[in-house]
């Protein structure tokens, strides 16, 4: 039996950047005493980690609809899956996105 | 003992027609008439026919014979215990299971979080607690879980309107003392549904008949219950399903529910809903609480939703006490039943059909018994994003990590601030930020968590070992700079 092969290349440069594109703006709009670069990629955005609560969500909802010009639902397939770490937030951004 | 549909239906055939008579002496009555008969019973609802949509779930219209089918069938399927906690996070669900609750006389637990340590607290406190959620996964080790029974659906219809008495206790809202523990506040079905009555006459909901209500507050929330829930049982209304968060949330959920829609919502929600650049459907009344709301976001915010906004104030202890109507008055008119006085001590509200006296967390200017301006909460006490705490609470809990030698909660300076956030001093030699906010974080509720959290080598403390306000700001100045 043939196994399918997964053929796409990741460009993980172009992840990196945009993951501490991203990590500048939540800490710009969450105004957090902390460098971009302290957000480890993997590490939970909400509760733990990062310690992001629901009004942090809502604000960087609103960056994300300014920035990348698409807005965030409750209705997406699962929010907390989305905001599990800056690299699944950024993965969801970068196929949403419209700007 | 096992409970059975034929059970159940026969107990509320008896209750209803031993007490219909009273009833309608008693409805009549209200409102107006305080002083009442704790031998009185209300209706769970009404609503005017079993054919009148009660909710809206998933896009579909769920009816009142559907609802009390659902309630009788979930109340069958409650274990046998005296208390539960609710933490079904779709609306209707939460509905039928307080329903259901109240018809197997348990009582529903309120807590302003589900942080493992109040879990914990709770479970030690009500050994006779389970959890009951719309979620597979338990809430915690200590508290037994049972998953909302998704075939519930699935009935004939209960056709009989349940009454209960009005001194039934049907919830216990807690809100945090200062020593870190939470304190219980009894709430009588009578007390709850009088509240919502005398609301919904406040804010004119007979001028929208069978509008839906659609908030963004968690059922849970006390606000959340009186306005969502007790609000649409109550006065005949709809309630829509599902929470609603985002901006996006609320567009979707009002371009798909008919006119009259009510939105119930906060200042954060509100503020984010402004800066959204959505068209958004109108809507024809909107419900705000938990934080005041300025003068300039109100009017902004009636001009966006083309409806007048009314904002709620209220505490835990009482439940809802005064509206205004934001962009007309800064003055907050009081509920008929409600009067507040003024003594030494603070401002006490006093509530007529229980005669039950309240001291009020908040600094007030009194106008009369019932009309008077807020100026804030008073020292102690923290307010963000409709969750009460005190610095003494988070303080003591700050202080019972191992290895925190001294710490103190701040509560910088507001203004102009959309959201607040508390700051904290800590004095822990051995430990990281990490280690000391992880253990924060199982002891208090996220929206209080402190950001940042300043490790430093001593607090400026004076002699009698007290931090003087100087010394505080001192701090901040110091951390501002840096």
């Amino acid at each position: 039996m043939d196994i399918p092969q997964d053929n796409r290349t990741v460009d993980v440069t172009a992840d990196v950047a945009q993951e501490r594109e991203l990590a500048q703006l939540i800490v710009t709009t969450l105004k957090l005493k902390i460098e971009p670069s302290d957000v480890d990629p993997e590490a939970p955005l909400y509760k733990e980690g990062l310690g992001l609560d629901s009004i942090d969500i809502l604000e960087i909802s609103l960056t994300i609809s300014k920035v990348y010009g698409f807005k965030l639902s409750s209705d997406d397939e699962n929010n907390l899956v989305i905001f599990r770490s800056l690299r699944s937030l950024n993965r969801h951004i970068q196929t949403h996105r419209v700007k | 003992m096992q409970w059975t549909y034929e059970w159940l239906e026969k107990t509320v055939r008896s209750l209803v027609s031993r007490t219909l008579s009273r009833q309608t002496s008693s409805e009549a009555s209200f409102p107006g008439e305080y002083q009442s008969d704790q031998s009185e019973i209300f209706p769970l609802l009404r609503h005017e026919g079993m054919e009148s949509i009660l909710a809206y779930r998933k896009g579909k219209p769920i009816t009142v014979a559907q609802f009390l089918g659902e309630v009788s069938v979930v109340a069958s399927t409650l274990p046998t215990r005296k208390y539960v906690l609710n933490l079904c996070s779709d609306r209707y669900r939460f509905t039928v299971v307080l329903a259901a609750a109240l018809l197997r006389r348990q009582i529903t637990l309120l807590p302003p979080n589900d942080t493992p340590e109040l879990l914990k607290f709770l479970s030690a406190q009500y050994s006779d607690l389970y959890c009951l959620r719309d979620a597979s996964d338990p809430v915690s080790p200590f508290i037994p879980s049972v998953p909302y029974p998704d075939d519930a659906v699935e009935t004939r219809d209960f056709m009989e309107i349940p009454y209960f008495p009005v001194q039934q206790v049907a919830a216990i809202v807690f809100t945090s003392g200062s020593t870190g523990r939470p304190l219980p506040q009894v709430k009588t079905w009578g007390s709850i549904v009088r509240s919502a009555r005398v609301a919904g006459i406040r804010l004119g909901v007979f001028s929208h008949p069978g509008a839906t209500l659609l908030g963004t507050v968690p059922s849970q929330h006390m606000y959340g219950l009186e306005s969502t829930v007790l609000l649409a049982l109550q006065h005949g209304l709809t309630l829509y399903s599902g929470r609603l968060f985002y901006p996006k949330d609320i567009v979707t959920a009002l371009s798909v529910v008919p006119k009259p829609r009510v939105l119930v919502s906060t200042p954060v929600h509100i503020r984010a809903l402004l800066d959204d650049e959505t068209e958004l459907p109108p809507v024809d009344l909107a419900i705000c609480a938990t934080a005041p709301l300025s003068p300039h976001l109100a009017a902004a915010a009636e001009s966006r939703l083309g409806a007048p906004l009314y904002e709620i104030y209220g505490c835990t202890e009482v439940g809802q006490m005064a509206t205004r109507r934001t962009v007309k008055t800064e003055e907050w008119s009081c509920f008929d039943g409600i009067s507040l006085r003024q003594d030494k001590k603070g401002t006490w509200a006093q509530i007529v059909h229980t005669g039950g006296d309240v001291l009020l967390n908040d600094v007030i200017e009194l106008r009369d018994p019932g009309h008077f301006l807020l100026h804030g909460r008073t020292g102690d006490l923290v307010n963000i994003a409709g969750k009460r705490t005190s610095l003494a609470h988070l303080n003591y809990h700050l202080n019972s990590i191992e290895g925190v030698r001294d710490g103190i909660f701040v509560m910088p300076d507001e203004s102009g601030q959309a959201t607040v956030r508390l700051m904290a001093f800590v004095v822990a030699p051995a430990l990281t930020q990490e280690t000391i906010m992880d253990s924060l974080r199982k002891r208090i509720d996220p929206v209080f968590l402190p950001r940042p959290l300043c490790l430093v080598e001593s607090l400026p403390r004076n002699a009698t070992g007290k931090l003087s306000h100087d010394a505080v700001n001192h701090l901040l100045t110091e951390f501002a700079e840096r």
